[in-house]
């Protein structure tokens, strides 16, 4: 579907925030024509300020982000349960590449930025211990790290849901749905279809 | 008695390009804290104490107490940290840590609307750099499974 938005003209990338044996059933059934890669590491959550799946930000020629994070849905399996159709936001990438209209200035990426701050970078470092003390066969103490990450981020869900299926809990299970009564991680961007359900 | 540590670090100072990575450096502990051998720090971290303060190439960050960052037993990691302004994870217990970027760094970056480059694996294990695809219009995706 991503090969019809831009043809030439455009180049998704998808990072999964995973690890490979999570990502590898969705990845192989989409069969991509573009890079898809595994990043179980969270470095795209780091560099990015990634707080919630899925987000997609544009970069232009340059290198340079013209629209910032926004969560939007390349496809509309989702729509039902949270009132986002795929098809106008899908309109304006092809626009984008068409003629560059909806590349945002300066100011208005900066007001939608979401800003990091101490206790958000201390999550990560505590997420990045547990992980390589989980994937050193130390579960008891990466349970540890990945509670601290969590009360230090309580709405970064890159962080506290996505440390589930690691820790063998289930990621739409009741830890989630207790975790989404706290309050869900929105990035600080008008969507283009606001529209919720009910 | 000195011991390993595993520290997690970002191999440049932002995190771009590749990531994080491990090492091992010799460490003791003390109280909670941990000492690390000051070569180590240097050798893994690229910072060495001169006498204008911590330094890494042409940067120096003055140190108001030294005695409280550096002892016999090496250099505080936590006092170091602090003085970086990095965030630190560290596991006495375990003798492990992750030192992180720091969040006024991180808000540079994210001002400066430079897009981070960074390396990452597909699932056949061969590695894509986002700088490859310069000249072209990205569409950056992250999604995951959960």
């Amino acid at each position: 579907m991503y090969v019809e938005l831009g043809g030439e003209g455009l180049v998704p990338i998808a990072v999964a925030l995973d690890r490979a044996e999570d990502a590898r059933p969705f990845v192989e059934a989409a069969k991509p024509t573009h890079p898809s890669l595994i990043d179980s590491d969270h470095l795209l959550a780091e560099l990015y300020h990634v707080t919630n799946v899925p987000t997609m930000i544009w970069i232009d020629e340059a290198g340079t982000i013209c629209r910032p994070h926004d969560t939007q849905f390349g496809t509309d399996t989702f729509t039902a349960f949270h009132g986002k159709s795929s098809g106008p936001y899908l309109d304006m990438i092809r626009a984008w590449v068409r003629d560059g209209s909806g590349a945002m200035s300066r100011d208005e990426i900066l007001r939608r930025q979401p800003a990091p701050s101490e206790e958000s970078q201390l999550a990560r470092a505590e997420r990045a211990l547990a992980w390589w003390l989980h994937e050193h066969g130390r579960a008891a103490a990466a349970e540890r790290h990945f509670e601290r990450a969590g009360k230090l981020a309580p709405l970064d869900w890159t962080i506290r849901r996505g440390s589930l299926p690691i820790r063998g809990k289930d990621p739409f299970g009741d830890d989630f749905f207790a975790m989404a009564g706290e309050g869900v991680p929105e990035y600080p961007m008008e969507s283009v279809t606001p529209t919720k359900l009910g | 008695m000195a011991t390993e540590l595993a520290i997690v670090h970002a191999t440049s100072e932002d995190g771009s390009g590749q990531g994080f990575r491990t090492d091992s450096v010799k460490a003791t502990f003390d109280s909670g804290q941990a000492y690390v051998a000051p070569e180590d720090v240097g050798r893994v971290l690229g910072w060495s104490l001169r006498d204008e303060g911590l330094c890494r190439g042409d940067v120096c960050i003055p140190v108001r107490d030294r005695a409280a960052l550096v002892n016999d037993a090496g250099i505080d990691l936590i006092k170091l940290a602090e003085i970086l302004e990095r965030p630190l994870a560290l596991d006495v217990e375990e003798s492990a840590a992750a030192l992180g970027v720091a969040a006024g760094l991180r808000a540079r970056s994210m001002e400066s609307l430079a897009a981070p480059d960074f390396e990452l694996p597909d699932l056949t294990g061969r590695m894509h750099r986002l700088s490859d695809y310069r000249g072209k219009k990205v569409l950056l995706i992250a999604h995951a499974s959960w």
